[in-house]
């Protein structure tokens, strides 16, 4: 439907997506923040697998379906993160990484 | 240039501005928001090549599932008002150039490589080519990942249970002793 577009631009898409997704994993101090960065991360891999199925294999449904799995891996991971993320802000009132420093020994 | 085309470049900075200012904006349950529209404008993309089933789930457990539960978390762990912490100015700068530099040898190997298509008569990826796939233990066939990603699925269901339910006193109990006195005050 967008052959017209070349492979590059998607992939320069979801590259500058990855990247942005790592600043913020590297500058943010909350919990919640960082678990959102790595799921721009994870979003910017899923349009490099359904890209490369598209364009480069189209007899197969391999990125397609490997996109898939990598959706059902990212809910389950937020639902554990948020799970723990939850039981730490009970357990010491704050989710900033800099307060979290009890498991040093 | 057509109307295609011109889609995808609107979605194309669509996702890249809301991407920026979900990682920089300082009220988090705004970048939750803008997230939301990172995935959806994703989603749109997958429409436009085609991959209908796959933008759907997108919509669904993305921007329907995995948002709310943000939005939720955010919600139950700080104000509305609160603003985000950030760190040092230096560490910022230092984490965009690092990016910067990673950004560009990435983008500079895209653009040198030379990608070839096969020139296989390509499936088109409708909802029942997907759903034979999914359940199929032939070649092309993806049983085994469907069945793993269900067995996951379950453990992260319970582990989130278990994980986020709240603990009784040992005290009421009394088998066991509460030797160390800070984990009473904690809980």
């Amino acid at each position: 439907m967008i052959d017209n577009v070349p492979l590059n631009a998607f992939l320069i898409l979801s590259t500058l997506m990855f990247f942005i997704g790592i600043y913020g994993f590297l500058t943010r101090r909350n919990l919640i923040t960082m678990l959102m960065s790595i799921e721009l991360i994870l979003n910017s891999v899923n349009i490099n697998f359904v890209v490369f199925n598209k364009f480069l294999y189209p007899n197969h449904l391999h990125g397609h379906f490997f996109s898939l799995i990598v959706i059902a891996v990212a809910a389950s991971e937020a639902a554990v993160a948020i799970a723990i993320i939850i039981n730490i802000y009970r357990n010491f009132k704050s989710i900033d990484v800099d307060n979290l420093d009890q498991m040093k020994l | 240039m057509t109307l295609n085309d011109i889609m995808f470049y609107l979605f194309a900075g669509s996702i890249l501005t809301f991407s920026l200012l979900t990682v920089i904006s300082r009220r988090i349950l705004r970048s939750a928001v803008y997230l939301l529209f990172v995935l959806v404008s994703t989603a749109g993309i997958y429409f436009m090549l085609n991959y209908n089933f796959l933008a759907a789930v997108q919509l669904t457990v993305y921007a329907g599932g995995i948002i709310v539960l943000i939005i939720f978390s955010i919600l139950l762990t700080s104000h509305v008002s609160e603003k985000a912490v950030v760190a040092p100015v230096r560490q910022q700068i230092f984490s965009a150039l690092a990016v910067a530099a990673g950004a560009v040898l990435t983008i500079l190997t895209i653009t040198k490589f030379a990608f070839t298509p096969t020139a296989s008569p390509a499936i088109e990826a409708n909802v029942t080519n997907v759903g034979r796939a999914l359940v199929s233990y032939n070649r092309d066939g993806f049983a085994l990942p469907f069945e793993v990603i269900s067995i996951l699925l379950l453990a992260a269901m319970v582990g989130a249970i278990v994980l986020a339910k709240k603990e009784k006193h040992l005290e009421i109990s009394g088998d066991q002793p509460n030797t160390n006195p800070d984990n009473s005050t904690k809980s």
